[in-house]
């Protein structure tokens, strides 16, 4: 049936087309039946190109309007402020020249459409607008370059320290763990070859040997103190995956048989992000397109979906198989004491595996 | 120099030898001939290319909702209609490999540098037809190789168009790598030798078989344009070969170059020491002069229908070329800025921020050069006109958000999202396609000896530019948002359950965009048999292949080549009647052949 349909629809939408030329071509007058543009077509094209430049601004308008809501939230980390100075200082430039570039380009192609009375202006070069608009762009990009690149050393380089929370987030094909130090703050050392050790208990691989190791602390949920900063250090045991952190603006590839590092300061609590002003907004309107989505699931006899709360996300940003989009972990940020209370909960990996 | 051995017997080597349908038709040796098999094989892969792309598009709008077209085409993959994760990772993945390599590399330098190069630099055919041919057929069986890869049994192959290992090295780790990557990576390593053979002879074209006259300084931007990319893509191709091979190695023969410390399914691999990091290296030192393979014949293709078409010379001329030299430069040394965040020395970070931000100099100065190009113009908008005014428009907002990725620390949280995927397919999916069509419509008389028809060119284009902008343009808010690529549906995150109905837009406007290609084709079909037949020189444009008669023989000219006097942009020069001047036209006595 549906081949049919298709057929039928393809069909009529080739013979649709041929109608119009048809049409169009007997609109035309007989000499004209050229298939070059004529000073008609150059009026009609060159107006529409003007209407195009104000569907492209349209468009802008529209979807900051429209879409504004679903940008990330301020960062939730200390150096993430930095980023979205970064990024709304890049963006600020990029308005500016899209603007003004799409804007000539448009009007020019409407005020300048063909007419055969006319003559183009022989205009082959100028060295003096040349050497400008390769000028300002090197000063421009200087800048950002230079912006960039403070804020990069910055964010990139980890310096082992003492204070730092020691983190190693372990991926796998489809789901990620989270490992302490423990009370020493050093992780243990490990590898894939330990993973079947204590009858697969060792669930990432820690060196049963390394004494470091033996009170680190693995979890399936990734809880951080608010105010500290923390060291991660990523690990993969089967393909490369991505830890991404969006609202900590933080990311680095997990790839297996080295271990990669990134570090950051969490800045806000999950409590204190759920009561952003942003976050309340984009949470009501989440929840308003799951009772209207609900609606549909229980007249269709399912369950309906709960209600959604704000928490932060640790998601695969690295294809990495079938379940790709499904791998992730949630984060807690929370105060120093309620992380302390909770870590002292958690079994050591010397007390898991006995 | 210019006037080369090959072409020294100028006067018999036209009508020597005999030809017969398979001569003629399946193994020519005539580059006009080979442009025609390129393009036809080129538009074929590129409509596979976007169906698939439609196809996934259905999905993520409307996740895991039946299709009677899913069951269709993805029989078993589509169990009740619903697309199967894996097979969404396979269409995602041969989606990009068909659209990159087999569209926009093969089919669109491999038909424009075949058709114009001889003719424009007025050569009676390439240095070497055999080769020429040998490099098509290449082509072919690479495609064929590729095609059917979705037909074995665990289906093609599904890590991305990167391919990225050790999801590609391990059968373990997805259906996809098995056989299907097997000939996905055969099928490429076949594609490089035939680019690499077609790149060489366009290279010795250019350098040895211009016609008497026809300096570097005189080439047609076009030309520029394809000799530079032909220069890229033989530095850089052989390193993605060797990439290929590895992985092969790896996959088939138990080394370890990209593999080490892997427990995947309750076993411990043997893989010791490799990295993945290197593979990346490998990729990227070929994925990113890619772009500008792709990218740089689409500049040059506008480069030529704005001048022609604005009846003005080409603003810049020099500054255009030194610009093509400048990217093609700076396009070997970017790679990393595609790896930021893959685990390397952040200080090699820097690096590459740095090469990759001065990229935007160049281009900049190619963006404003075109604009300058229309600025009191005498603007003929036929349709290959638009889709380069569509194409500088496109390169404009897609080059802008490079800004912004380029930079390794803003990367950090969009990469890898829509972000990116918004960002690539403006700057080098849509303004190449555009380049593609515009070289299609301006040169169809060329090829075929008919005009393809103008108002439905009309319609082709303004469906495609309005579309084009509906789908990306929201795609970067997406990827603002935080949303992975890649992702087969995004219900399983409800923080991104406001992005739903974006996404039926995106949905809806690429529907849409797909069925005006319908157009396009019915209109390359129809005119190649019943458009009007054409003028020698239909634009009035001063290029040579317009000064060779409008029926196809091997050897291009009847009698003598024409000699060039002058460059090509000769357009409403004053102290002349006419508002072309052909390059073959000698200098008038007084007159004053710019030297710009």
């Amino acid at each position: 049936m549906t081949i049919f349909l298709t057929l039928i629809l393809l069909i009529l939408v080739t013979v649709s087309i041929w109608q119009v030329t048809k049409i169009l071509e007997l609109s035309q007058p007989k000499v004209q039946s050229s298939q070059i543009a004529d000073d008609s077509d150059n009026q009609t094209q060159g107006k529409l190109m003007f209407a195009f430049l104000i569907f492209v601004y349209g468009l802008t308008i529209f979807s900051f309007w429209m879409w504004g809501d679903v940008l990330l939230p301020n960062a939730a980390s200390d150096h993430g402020s930095e980023y979205d100075n970064l990024m709304w200082a890049t963006f600020s430039v990029i308005f500016f020249v899209q603007t003004i570039t799409q804007a000539l380009l448009h009007y020019f192609s409407y005020k300048y459409r063909g007419e055969k009375s006319r003559k183009a202006f022989f205009y082959a070069d100028n060295d003096v607008l040349e050497a400008i608009w390769t000028i300002i762009p090197t000063i421009v990009l200087a800048v950002l370059i230079l912006f960039g690149l403070y804020t990069w050393n910055d964010v990139m380089f980890v310096e082992e320290n003492e204070d730092a929370l020691m983190v190693e987030l372990y991926a796998q094909q489809f789901n990620w763990k989270a490992r302490y130090g423990g009370e020493d703050n050093v992780l243990g050392d490990a590898n894939v070859r330990f993973l079947q050790d204590f009858d697969g208990k060792n669930l990432v691989g820690i060196d049963a040997t390394d004494p470091n190791g033996l009170d680190d602390i693995i979890v399936q949920e990734l809880h951080l103190p608010v105010g500290k900063e923390i060291i991660f250090k990523m690990r993969s045991q089967d393909v490369l995956h991505s830890a991404y952190m969006p609202h900590f603006r933080a990311q680095m590839n997990c790839v297996p048989g080295m271990i990669t590092e990134f570090a950051f300061t969490p800045i806000r609590t999950t409590e204190q992000m759920r009561m952003d002003p942003d976050i309340i907004s984009k949470v009501r309107k989440i929840n308003e397109i799951r009772k209207v989505n609900s609606v549909e699931l229980i007249a269709n006899g399912e369950e309906a979906l709960e209600p959604y709360i704000f928490d932060y996300l640790l998601l695969c940003n690295k294809v990495c198989g079938a379940s790709h989009y499904n791998m992730q972990m949630k984060i807690i940020v929370e105060t120093e004491q309620e992380f302390n209370k909770w870590i002292k909960n958690q079994q050591t990996f010397a007390q898991f595996v006995q | 120099m210019s006037t080369g051995s090959i072409n020294a017997k100028e006067e018999e080597h036209a009508h020597h030898h005999k030809e017969t349908f398979i001569t003629k038709y399946v193994f020519s040796q005539d580059h006009k001939m080979i442009a025609k098999q390129y393009l036809i094989t080129g538009l074929f892969m590129g409509f596979i290319g976007i169906a698939m792309s439609l196809l996934f598009r259905l999905q993520l709008a409307w996740p895991e909702k039946p299709f009677g077209i899913f069951e269709i085409l993805l029989g078993k993959w589509a169990p009740d209609g619903v697309m199967d994760p894996n097979v969404y990772l396979a269409l995602v993945t041969i989606h990009g490999t068909i659209m990159v390599f087999f569209v926009l590399t093969a089919g669109l330098s491999g038909t424009f540098s075949n058709l114009l190069i001889p003719l424009q630099i007025g050569a009676r055919d390439m240095a070497s037809g055999f080769l020429n041919m040998v490099s098509f057929w290449l082509f072919f069986v690479s495609c064929t190789l590729m095609l059917s890869s979705l037909f074995v049994e665990a289906g093609p192959a599904a890590a991305g168009w990167t391919v990225y290992p050790p999801l590609s090295a391990l059968p373990q780790a997805q259906p996809g790598s098995g056989t299907g990557m097997t000939l996905w990576l055969v099928s490429m390593a076949i594609f490089i030798a035939s680019s690499l053979l077609g790149s060489l002879n366009y290279v010795v074209t250019v350098i040895n078989l211009r016609t008497k006259g026809m300096t570097m300084t005189r080439l047609p931007l076009t030309i520029w344009a394809f000799f530079v990319t032909a220069i890229i893509g033989i530095v850089s191709f052989p390193v993605l070969l060797s990439a290929a091979l590895l992985l092969i190695m790896d996959r088939s023969f138990g080394t370890s170059f990209f593999l080490s410390d892997i427990f995947i399914q309750g076993e411990v691999l043997h893989y010791q020491g490799g990295s993945p990091v290197l593979y990346e290296h490998l990729f990227w030192f070929l994925g990113h002069p890619e772009v500008y393979i792709v990218l740089l014949p689409a500049l040059g293709i506008t480069s030529e229908v704005l001048a022609t078409n604005a009846r003005k010379p080409i603003f810049g001329y020099r500054a255009m070329i030194a610009s093509i030299l400048a990217i093609a430069f700076l396009s070997t040394i970017v790679w990393g800025h595609h790896m930021f965040i893959s685990g390397m020395n952040p200080f090699l970070g820097s690096v590459f921020t740095f090469t990759t931000l001065l990229i935007a100099i160049p281009s900049a100065v190619k963006a404003f050069n075109y604009i300058t190009t229309l600025w009191k113009g005498n603007l003929q908008l036929n349709p290959a006109m638009l889709f380069s005014i569509g194409l500088v428009s496109t390169f404009i907002s897609g080059g802008l958000t490079g800004i912004i990725l380029g930079d390794s620390t803003l990367d950090i949280n969009v990469h890898d999202t829509y972000f990116v995927v918004a960002h690539f397919h403006l700057v080098m999916g849509i303004s190449a396609l555009y380049g593609l069509f515009a070289g299609v419509y301006h040169w169809f008389p060329k090829m075929f000896g008919r005009m393809m028809n103008k108002n439905l060119g009309y319609i082709h284009f303004w469906v495609t530019a309005i579309c084009a902008y509906g789908v990306f343009f929201p795609m970067h808010f997406i990827g603002m948002a935080g949303l992975p690529r890649r992702y087969y549906t995004n219900t399983n995150f409800p923080y991104f359950d406001d992005l739903a109905n974006i996404n039926v837009v995106i949905t809806v406007f690429a529907l849409i965009a797909g069925a005006a290609q319908i157009v396009f084709l019915y209109n390359f079909i129809h005119s190649m048999f019943y458009g009007k037949e054409t003028e020698q020189n239909p634009w009035q444009s001063n290029t040579l292949e317009w000064t060779a008669p409008i029926e196809h023989f091997h050897g291009n000219w009847h009698g003598k080549i024409p000699h060039v006097h002058r460059w090509a942009y000769d357009y409403s020069k004053p102290g002349h009647d006419e508002d072309f001047i052909p390059q073959n036209i000698p200098l008038k006595e007084g007159e004053e052949e710019l030297q710009h």
